[in-house]
């Protein structure tokens, strides 16, 4: 008999190996899939697990519901870019800008933390609103310093230059490795790759600690975690912080690999909007979860295109088929299997597969 | 002095005003029993107490403390537990994580723990269980056992037996016994047999007012007060 326990056992099993084989094919990613687009494509996955991740420490360990996650996710951004355009290709600006990013986000989340999340879950959400707003506006106002619209364009440290070399033969070539050129493209992929793993395995640690499970009987009762001891706005506030911080560093991060900043890539509603969708198909409350959801829809959002393409080509001659398969279609595509995934996962792939339940 | 005193407490929910004038004393040790009939506050002088409702200033005094204007959380880390009567348990989390959110440092004590897996075995095989997955017997074993993974000076109890087996309200009331050997129970309970049977101080609340106070003994040797105050005998 399949019982509840048999499927969360199986469940759980099925999920963790696909995260791992995830991880492995992202570890060697550079040598799998030897085009630009495909570094691309597993860079930005890299960094959107880590802020998924760390986006669902709110959402799914806690019960907040923000918006203003991508503020957070560009002042980390913004504080590297800024200083690489004015320090010039360095790690000393990477490191500050980190840092800024990481101080000015703790100060925003601090101040909204104590202030508004004593108050229901809806005002939080139209404060954090409000908030991403207000700054979006201000990055794209304070062109002497964010570049505007027009965003900043500046150049990464040395080491990930394209023309480094990582290592050279005795004709001072450089080395290349199943056929994979060691140079500084490589390095600035697995820079990503580590600095993504060690948040992302630095957030499954503070998950797994009895500091994550009180977040989650937070996220279960307010009051009961209050009647057995727990400052709730203080648990809140604090795990408000260590997001926005995790935020900010995969804002540092992504802007070191773009060697590009502005209100599209940094801030923009579009990108809040993919967190929740990922951590909506991935599952909340999950950390696995966010892999799932991250590549799934990053795979949709670069590949659905070609291979509805691809698609529409093979089924030439057939009627009304090629019409509806056609490129121009794939948000209306993305948008039913969307819809498909809710139904059938309701709690998330993540979510459903490893409790074995259906229901909230 | 007593280890919990309750001074004219008065607290309004809302617009309504619940409770009008709530006194008792409770006594360090053995179980102190509240009574009273549906809807005449119980829960919510227990409540008051956790500072889950708002209690009328300087009503509530715990080893001679004012507790009443304290935060829930600062009344838990006194020493005072509260088993609410809905169990009260974090369903999504199994059930040795259900007992280490009540440790003050994350950790078991390991005597402790085999105190609580001797009194309530389920708990000791089902210990990587998700709590949801719990009967509602093992759920109420999970939720007194959680009040008492550490000391606690005073463990408030919200009818504990209600919905459960006969078995296992004889098993609860054993566990109930070994406990208040070490630790004070302010229970209230609709189940005057298993009250009985525990109690030793009482009080009866009836409308948001204290309407009696004394001895289980005397209370229940006299018929004719338990018929008054609970339209029941015992």
């Amino acid at each position: 008999m399949i019982t509840s326990d048999t499927r969360h056992t199986t469940g759980t099993l099925v999920i963790k190996s696909v995260v791992a084989l995830i991880a492995a094919l992202l570890l060697f990613a550079p040598f799998l899939f030897q085009d630009v687009r495909s570094l691309e494509v597993a860079a930005r996955i890299c960094i959107f697990i880590v802020l998924v991740a760390s986006f669902d420490l709110l959402i799914g360990y806690t019960g907040i519901v923000s918006f203003a996650h991508t503020m957070f996710f560009g002042f980390g951004a913004y504080g590297a870019a800024i200083l690489l355009k004015q320090m010039g290709p360095g790690w000393t600006p990477v490191l500050l800008g980190a840092l800024a990013g990481v101080a000015v986000s703790l100060v925003f989340a601090v101040a909204i933390g104590l202030l508004s999340l004593r108050v229901k879950a809806i005002f939080f959400a139209m404060i954090t609103l409000a908030a991403a707003s207000v700054v979006l506006v201000l990055a794209s106002q304070l062109s002497q310093i964010t570049g505007g619209e027009d965003g900043i364009i500046y150049k990464s440290p040395d080491l990930f230059k394209t023309a480094t070399k990582l290592l050279t033969d005795a004709d001072g070539k450089v080395v290349r490795l199943w056929d994979v050129k060691l140079n500084g493209k490589l390095a600035a992929y697995y820079f990503v790759f580590i600095t993504s793993l060690i948040l992302f395995l630095a957030m499954l640690r503070f998950v797994g600690s009895p500091f994550g499970t009180v977040l989650k009987a937070i996220r279960e009762n307010e009051a009961r975690a209050e009647a057995i001891g727990y400052r709730v706005v203080a648990y809140r506030t604090a795990v408000f912080c260590l997001s926005a911080t995790i935020a900010s560093l995969a804002g540092t991060v992504y802007a070191v690999w773009l060697k590009y900043t502005g209100p599209d890539t940094a801030l923009s509603f579009s990108i809040m909007i993919d967190i929740l969708l990922m951590v909506v198909i991935g599952g909340m409350g999950t950390m696995w979860g966010a892999v799932i959801g991250a590549v799934l829809l990053i795979l949709a959002q670069y590949y659905l295109r070609d291979l509805m393409g691809a698609a529409s080509e093979a089924l030439t001659g057939v009627p009304l088929l090629p019409e509806l398969l056609a490129p121009d279609r794939w948000l209306f595509w993305l948008g039913i299997i969307f819809i498909l995934l809710v139904y059938f996962f309701p709690r998330g792939i993540a979510g459903t597969m490893m409790t074995g339940r259906k229901g909230a | 002095m007593s280890l919990l005193s309750i001074r004219n407490m008065k607290t309004d929910i809302g617009q309504y005003a619940v409770l009008h004038d709530i006194s008792f004393e409770v006594p360090e040790g053995g179980v102190f029993v509240l009574l009273g009939r549906n809807g005449a506050g119980k829960t919510t002088t227990l409540r008051s107490i956790m500072g889950l409702w708002t209690p009328s200033p300087g009503s509530v005094q715990f080893r001679g403390e004012d507790i009443s204007a304290l935060h829930t959380a600062e009344i838990a880390r006194k020493g005072i537990a509260y088993v609410p009567e809905n169990m009260g348990i974090f369903g999504t989390l199994t059930v040795d994580e259900n007992l280490i959110l009540a440790t003050s440092n994350g950790r078991f004590d390991p005597a402790r723990l085999a105190r609580i897996h001797a009194l309530f075995p389920a708990l000791e095989r089902f210990r990587d269980k998700q709590a949801w997955s719990l009967s509602g017997g093992q759920k109420q074993m999970l939720s007194v056992a959680r009040a008492i993974i550490e000391p606690r000076a005073l463990i408030l109890i919200d009818e504990p037996t209600k919905g459960l087996a006969p078995a296992i309200v004889d098993a609860m009331a054993e566990a109930f016994r070994e406990i208040a050997q070490t630790t004070t129970i302010l229970l209230v309970e609709q189940n005057f047999a298993f009250a009985k049977s525990l109690g030793r101080d009482m009080a009866v609340i009836d409308d948001g007012r204290v309407a009696h106070t004394g001895t289980m003994a005397d209370f229940v040797a006299d018929t004719t007060l338990q018929h008054r105050l609970l339209s029941l005998s015992l």
